[in-house]
């Protein structure tokens, strides 16, 4: 199920990708914190933490959020009046600088990622390239419709650019390697099959514009058994329609309402492993118990790390893979092949899509999204849609009898599962406490 | 732009049965790319009977000033959990305050406020500087929040407006 490729890319054996692979052909699953801080040696010190936990593992080097915006007038001002940033910032630190943050952290055997969420990334690309960081992750769909008011043909026409540069940096000694977070968007409450969808059209948007080495994204959502069918439709249609491509699948940690106690967050990052596990994911990107409340500290990170690594240890089943026979599977392929089909160029695609409803995220409040969709947990908590508006999915889905979304609905939709994993851990704790078992 | 997200937000909202008690605006600040929060706020403030205009995540400092002055709305409710809201909502409620007809509207903001836990001590600083409300995560409740909405003058806009200085 894994792609092997007969066409392997030019520098195979060199970059993010290769690391991933490698580590996931010896049976290791490789964990990843999603870490920034706006002080260069915090973000040094970080790094080297993430670099020494008892875990295979990759560094991230997540940006603030005034550089994804560009707007590096007001990161001036944060510094000057000594507030801190939620990231660092790439586009603000000299170059020499972030060069020393990195100095004898990151090499082949640790290689580090660069995350930031910018519909118009030019400035970051142009430092990554610069720096020679081979690494990061976004999309012109999914860093675009969550995050702000930049239309989406903007952020297309980005994307392209940035990706075409990208891709031709193959001088920079590693291939370089880009992810989708098209399997993230909105965090909850995207039914699985639109992120699968998503998740493979920016896969081929990248294919499509140079890229040779890419991961697909796939975020934890409420149900551990529909999320093993998305993660394996998501292989299956990578395998397909990626054939020329190096790539595997990372899994995020719930990025909805995060459980509020330590038991709680330890319970979902350990189902997170073992979903990635479970589908043959090569990486999992984990959350720490801090992440109800606040940015996490290094140290916080650094036991999320190796408590997934451990719980993927302890866990080596692998799910049955229904292939085709998955309403997951038949939505996604449905929604991939409708956009597809829109037109040859995949930025029109897109754009068309969007325009019609073909693709159409529940409760985005972007300007270039329909907004005509809406989503809604079932009593099992499998996440179903509500309303298919104008979805190519007439003939797959029955939303039957229509549900009104109310302020307190969705508010229990979106802690249903922080509330179910501090209850469930609760419960535990009193059990093993009844019988004395640790 | 601002004129066709207020269409495409008001195709799911603002259905309410009731007579509208206004239009309030919801808004994320420049920096914070988050929306749930923001559209709880809606849905919620929507259950109120008023029409909600959700200018959604990242918005401009002049969109956001420019839009309050155009609609003249009951209530300007800002999101933030990005950890920039004290820094970004400390700039942009004196923007809002500056202008003439924005100088008695309410004005609130919530959610994570700062990178650290100590959000309830910032409620001071930002409520001196022009808000009306604050509502920390950490440190209130949505309960607080919808009670102040609940409590907001029920007068239609123009007669409320009229007995504003201006």
């Amino acid at each position: 199920m894994t792609a092997r490729v007969p066409d392997r890319p030019s520098r195979p054996e060199q970059g993010f990708g290769a690391f991933v692979r490698a580590r996931a052909d010896a049976g290791a699953l490789v964990v990843q914190p999603r870490m920034g801080f706006g002080d260069p040696a915090w973000m040094r010190a970080g790094l080297a933490a993430t670099r020494a936990a008892r875990a295979h593992t990759v560094g991230t080097l997540t940006l603030d959020s005034y550089t994804r915006l560009g707007d590096l007038a007001a990161i001036e001002r944060a510094l000057h009046d000594g507030m801190p940033l939620n990231g660092y910032p790439i586009a603000t630190h000299s170059d020499s600088m972030t060069r020393a943050v990195l100095e004898g952290v990151m090499d082949a055997d640790f290689p580090v990622q660069v995350r930031h969420g910018s519909a118009l990334p030019q400035h970051i690309f142009r430092r990554l390239i610069a720096l020679g960081l081979t690494a990061t992750e976004g999309g012109p769909v999914s860093y675009c419709l969550p995050y702000g008011r930049v239309p989406l043909a903007d952020s297309i026409d980005a994307w392209r650019e940035c990706t075409e540069l990208f891709a031709q940096a193959r001088d920079l000694g590693a291939e370089p390697h880009l992810e989708t977070f098209g399997g993230c968007m909105m965090g909850q409450l995207c039914p699985p099959s639109q992120l699968v969808a998503l998740s493979v059209l920016e896969a081929l948007f990248f294919r499509a514009h140079g890229c040779r080495s890419i991961s697909v994204s796939y975020a934890q959502q409420t149900h551990p058994g529909q999320d093993t069918a998305a993660v394996l439709a998501l292989r299956r249609l990578c395998a397909d329609l990626l054939p020329d491509v190096e790539w595997h699948v990372v899994v995020y940690t719930y990025m909805g309402a995060y459980p509020v106690t330590e038991a709680g967050a330890y319970r979902l990052l350990r189902e997170a492993a073992e979903l990635a596990v479970r589908t043959g994911s090569e990486r999992l990107i984990v959350k720490t118990v801090a992440e109800s409340r606040r940015i996490p500290t290094v140290a916080e990170n650094v036991a999320a790390l190796e408590y997934a690594a451990r719980a993927a240890e302890a866990n080596r089943t692998t799910a049955h893979d229904p292939g085709t026979d998955s309403q997951t599977y038949a939505e996604a392929l449905a929604l991939v092949e409708a956009v597809l089909n829109l037109a040859s160029d995949l930025s029109r695609a897109l754009l068309l899509a969007f325009r019609r409803g073909y693709l159409d995220i529940p409760y985005c409040v972007h300007p270039d999204n329909r907004g005509l969709t809406r989503s809604r947990l079932d009593e099992e908590g499998r996440l179903r849609w509500a309303y298919t508006g104008a979805l190519p999915l007439g003939h797959l889905v029955r939303t039957g009898q229509s549900h009104k979304v109310t302020a307190a609905g969705l508010l229990a939709d979106l802690s249903f599962l922080r509330q179910k994993m501090d209850r469930e851990a609760v419960a535990d704790r009193s059990s093993s406490e009844l019988t004395g078992s640790v | 732009m601002a004129r066709h997200q207020e269409v495409e937000v008001a195709v799911e909202s603002a259905r309410s049965a009731m007579p509208s008690r206004g239009t309030v605006v919801v808004s994320g600040l420049a920096s914070d790319a988050h929306t749930w929060n923001l559209v709880y706020l809606q849905i919620l403030i929507e259950e109120f009977g008023y029409h909600v205009v959700n200018l959604g995540a990242c918005v401009p400092d002049d969109v956001l000033v420019e839009t309050c002055r155009r609609i003249d709305p009951a209530l300007i409710a800002l999101g933030s959990v990005n950890g920039h809201g004290r820094t970004d909502g400390l700039r942009v409620v004196a923007r809002l305050r500056d202008c003439p007809e924005l100088v008695a509207t309410p004005m609130v903001i919530g959610g994570k406020l700062t990178v650290s836990d100590d959000a309830e001590t910032l409620a001071p600083e930002l409520l001196a500087a022009g808000f009306d409300g604050v509502f920390p995560d950490r440190a209130s409740s949505e309960g607080e929040f919808a009670a102040f909405v609940a409590a907001l003058p029920t007068a239609p806009r123009q007669l409320l407006s009229m007995g504003r200085p201006e």
